[in-house]
């Protein structure tokens, strides 16, 4: 039988996987799929940093919130350090995302090694962070989740018909007087939104799965924007609740790896499926 | 001085060689602008560590680097195959693929993990520099003494095989490997056959993460691989400088970031020790802002 | 005579969209224009000659396979297709050319490649610049370092793609100029190009591409108002002989 928790850990994670293969859909488009690589390592060091701050406060250092806004806030600290790299056009995009994924990484590892130090045990748990647990989220920390991806879910529906313009033909949107910076910043807001919440379920090294998988699968069997994005959400739903599943029955297995293998078998059958050109 | 050589510098000479390799490496990644391959090889090598180490049951450097290696072959391959069935472009062919292998190592670690108690997660996620020892090592004349040598870390022999062949490889193919980084199509039409040349690099640059990978870990391989290589980008417009100069600088900041870690705070009387790898990484970061920040103007 | 660059039925396709049909030519010594509108497949037939795309049919050099012949084939790619911010000098990226020649391929370039490279800058005015940064030159500048790169292979046959796209008029006269000298010499110039106007005054043959070949031979034959029009879709063309 499944108890309260588990079954509000299993919906959390069907709402993350909808949101992150919705918005993927329009990342992908974009060419934008790889930032949430970058944006998943780049929060280690703000999700660490606010475990030790909590802790040092004397609050819950496990509860989810804090941990989320400073990941989120590190991983703009990253997507800043990453236009700044890219801006004076000696460094290419790939070059940059490389070295910040890596260096974020890097001082969040350092960060790790000092927490371990740290009587309290303020570390507990964080290292689930970069593989992702889905099995140990709380009641709380699920709900919070899925709140968020629910939340990118309805930005994306309000404001499909701009979106839409801007992955097709930015030149054209902006013809017509769409706001293309700011519809760009929110996509980039959204996509950062999606990935950090998925972080403690999915893990910052797989997490960017979750947004290119489902969407390129459902590139691959659809027409239309409305139909990828439709199924895209679905397929990266089952892929949420595949993670889920996996993270109950084998609590030693990363949920991380469970969710992208599920992906992947779906990629697979989509491009068996896959339409005529 | 005894302990200087059984603890310390075994990870000052693994950092070192680490740094230096994929420095070099990194160069041509960075040249190609294909630094997520880099992203991607030292992720995908996983499974093919993992597959070596069960197959063999042996933790020894040969199975493993051979696992690696079919791996990395096979990820450049899928990325392709991707790229061109799912007409994906290639970052995110790229992010499909090596995210697929890493979740499938990680499934073959915890399937064998009974077999392999010390190729667990914390070694792929932050390296294990800190347990290189040597405790055969008495004194300095144990560097002469061929039954000391002998318990040196198996690691070490790894990276300066590795290493000495990356050095050798780039030098005697010096004209070649940077006409194929700078105009493949040109590079083609004069007959040289780019796509295995850049199998080659590819299969050179796996090993070194492999090698490396023990050290520090898989995505801080990402950080040697990238962050010497684009701060000399920042610094320099000479081919030679970038090459060799991204190799130096990749050494240096492994063995500073051994020293910051562990034996300069000892040293200084300090009771705290941190993750080694992390440091490099940070350090590794710290520079290409800094080269960001201080490289000459450029009219 | 054995044509210098001779194809039958050649034809590429991209994915499921054909990109060149049956096309079958043979090029002549003198300066050949390749003419047509955007997607008419001018570099994609430069590209599939030398192999860098998949195709179909015979592609033959001096009546030999291409890897028969490969120094006496020099290739000028399009500028936009490198990094000009790579970390290299002019000098450097001539003596790229000299590749095929070199005994050992590690160390710096011998004396007499060195030397070929630089008589080679020298010949397009850029012997001034040799050891500047190619991301440091103009536009024009970096098209004359392409140029000097394939005249330092020392080849008879020449495929360039679009080397006068958006240069300045001192680089376009040193071109042209060294374009007609090797004419004189008796080589084999092939040029994807795209303004008309230059045609009848430079070239001595045009090819005429729209996914196939449209008119191809001396210019005062096959480069007329009707072939022009065939070629770019029905378009009044003003320019031509």
């Amino acid at each position: 039988m499944i108890g309260h928790n588990t079954l509000i850990v299993l919906l959390g994670c069907v709402a993350l996987g909808l949101a992150a293969g919705v918005v993927g859909c329009f990342a992908l488009l974009r060419g934008r799929a790889l930032l949430a690589d970058a944006i998943g390592h780049a929060a280690l060091p703000g999700v660490v940093a606010a475990a030790l701050l909590t802790a040092a406060l004397g609050g819950e250092a496990r509860a989810l919130g804090p941990l989320l806004l400073g990941g989120a806030l590190s991983a703009l600290l990253g997507l800043w350090a990453l236009r700044i790299l890219t801006a004076s056009g000696r460094i290419r995009a790939d070059a940059g995302i490389a070295v910040v994924l890596s260096a974020f990484y890097a001082l969040g590892t350092v960060g790790l090694s000092v927490a371990q130090a740290i009587p309290g045990a303020a570390q507990a748990g964080l290292p689930h962070f970069i593989l992702g647990q889905a099995a140990t989220l709380t009641t709380n920390d699920a709900l919070v989740a899925a709140a968020l991806a629910l939340g990118a879910v309805g930005a994306v529906l309000a404001l499909f018909q701009p979106l839409r313009a801007l992955c097709f033909d930015e030149a054209h949107a902006a013809s017509l007087g769409l706001p293309v910076r700011r519809l760009d910043a929110l996509l980039l807001a959204l996509i950062l939104l999606v990935t950090v919440a998925g972080l403690p379920a999915v893990g910052l090294i797989l997490v960017v799965a979750l947004l290119i998988v489902p969407a390129a699968a459902a590139r691959l069997v659809t027409r239309r924007l409305p139909g990828m994005v439709a199924l895209a959400g679905g397929l990266g739903a089952l892929a949420g609740v595949a993670g889920a599943l996996a993270s109950q029955r084998l609590p030693e297995l990363p949920t991380g790896a469970a969710v992208v293998l599920a992906g992947l078998v779906f990629f697979a059958l989509a491009l068996l499926l896959r339409r005529p050109a | 001085m005894s302990s200087f050589l059984q603890l310390d510098a075994p990870a000052l000479l693994a950092a070192t060689l680490a740094g230096g390799t994929c420095g070099l490496l990194g160069s041509f990644l960075v040249l190609r602008r294909e630094s997520l391959l880099g992203d991607a090889l030292s992720h995908a090598v996983l499974p093919g560590i993992v597959a070596g180490f069960a197959l063999t049951g042996l933790r020894a450097s040969l199975p493993m680097l051979l696992g690696a290696l079919a791996a990395a072959l096979l990820a450049t391959v899928a990325i392709g195959l991707v790229r061109r069935l799912a007409r994906l472009e290639a970052g995110a062919a790229t992010g499909l693929v090596f995210t697929g292998f890493f979740a499938l190592g990680l499934v073959g670690l915890e399937v064998t993990g009974a077999r392999m108690a010390d190729l667990d997660l914390d070694c792929v996620l932050f390296g294990q520099i800190e347990t290189l020892v040597w405790l055969e090592a008495t004194g300095w004349a144990s560097l002469l003494d061929p039954a000391a040598l002998a318990g040196l870390p198996r690691q070490l022999g790894l990276l300066a095989g590795v290493a000495a062949v990356a050095v050798l490889a780039v030098a005697a193919f010096w004209h070649p490997l940077r006409l194929v980084c700078f105009d493949r199509d040109y590079a083609s039409a004069l007959g040289l056959r780019v796509s295995w040349w850049e199998m080659g690099l590819n299969l050179l640059i796996a090993a070194a993460a492999v090698a490396a990978f023990e050290a520090v870990g898989t995505v801080l391989v990402v950080a040697l691989l990238a962050c010497p290589a684009v701060a000399m980008r920042l610094l320099t417009d000479t081919y030679r400088v970038q090459v060799w100069g991204a190799a130096g600088l990749g050494a240096v900041l492994g063995a500073l970031g051994v020293l910051l870690a562990g034996p300069l705070p000892a040293a200084l009387g300090l009771a705290f020790s941190v993750n080694a790898a992390g440091v490099i990484g940070s350090l590794a970061g710290l520079a290409v802002f800094l080269s960001l920040r201080f490289a000459p103007r450029r009219g | 005579m054995i044509p210098p660059l001779s194809l039958r039925g050649v034809s590429v396709r991209y994915g499921d969209r054909p990109a060149l049909s049956d096309v079958s030519w043979d090029a002549v010594p003198g300066l050949t224009a390749i003419l047509g509108p955007n997607g008419a497949g001018k570099s994609t037939l430069l590209r599939a000659a030398l192999g860098l795309v998949p195709a179909t049919g015979e592609v033959r050099f001096f009546g030999r396979p291409l890897a028969d012949v490969r120094n006496r084939v020099a290739f000028l790619p399009q500028r936009a297709s490198v990094d000009w911010d790579f970390p290299a000098t002019a000098l450097d990226v001539v003596g790229m050319a000299r590749l095929p020649r070199l005994r050992r391929w590690w160390g710096g370039l011998p004396g007499p490649d060195r030397d070929a490279a630089l008589s080679a800058l020298d010949s397009v005015g850029m012997a001034d610049f040799a050891g500047r940064q190619i991301g440091r030159l103009s536009g024009g500048q970096q098209q004359r370092v392409f140029l000097a790169r394939a005249l330092a292979q020392g080849a008879d046959l020449f495929l360039m793609d679009e080397p006068l796209a958006a240069v300045d008029a001192v680089t376009e006269r040193a071109i042209l100029a060294v374009l007609h000298r090797l004419v004189d010499e008796g080589k084999t110039v092939l040029m994807v190009h795209h303004d008309l106007s230059l045609v009848s005054e430079h070239f001595t043959d045009v090819l005429l591409l729209a996914g196939r070949v449209v008119a191809a031979g001396p210019v005062r034959e096959a480069f007329t108002e009707d072939s022009v029009a065939r070629a770019f879709g029905g378009l009044p063309r003003m320019m031509v002989a």
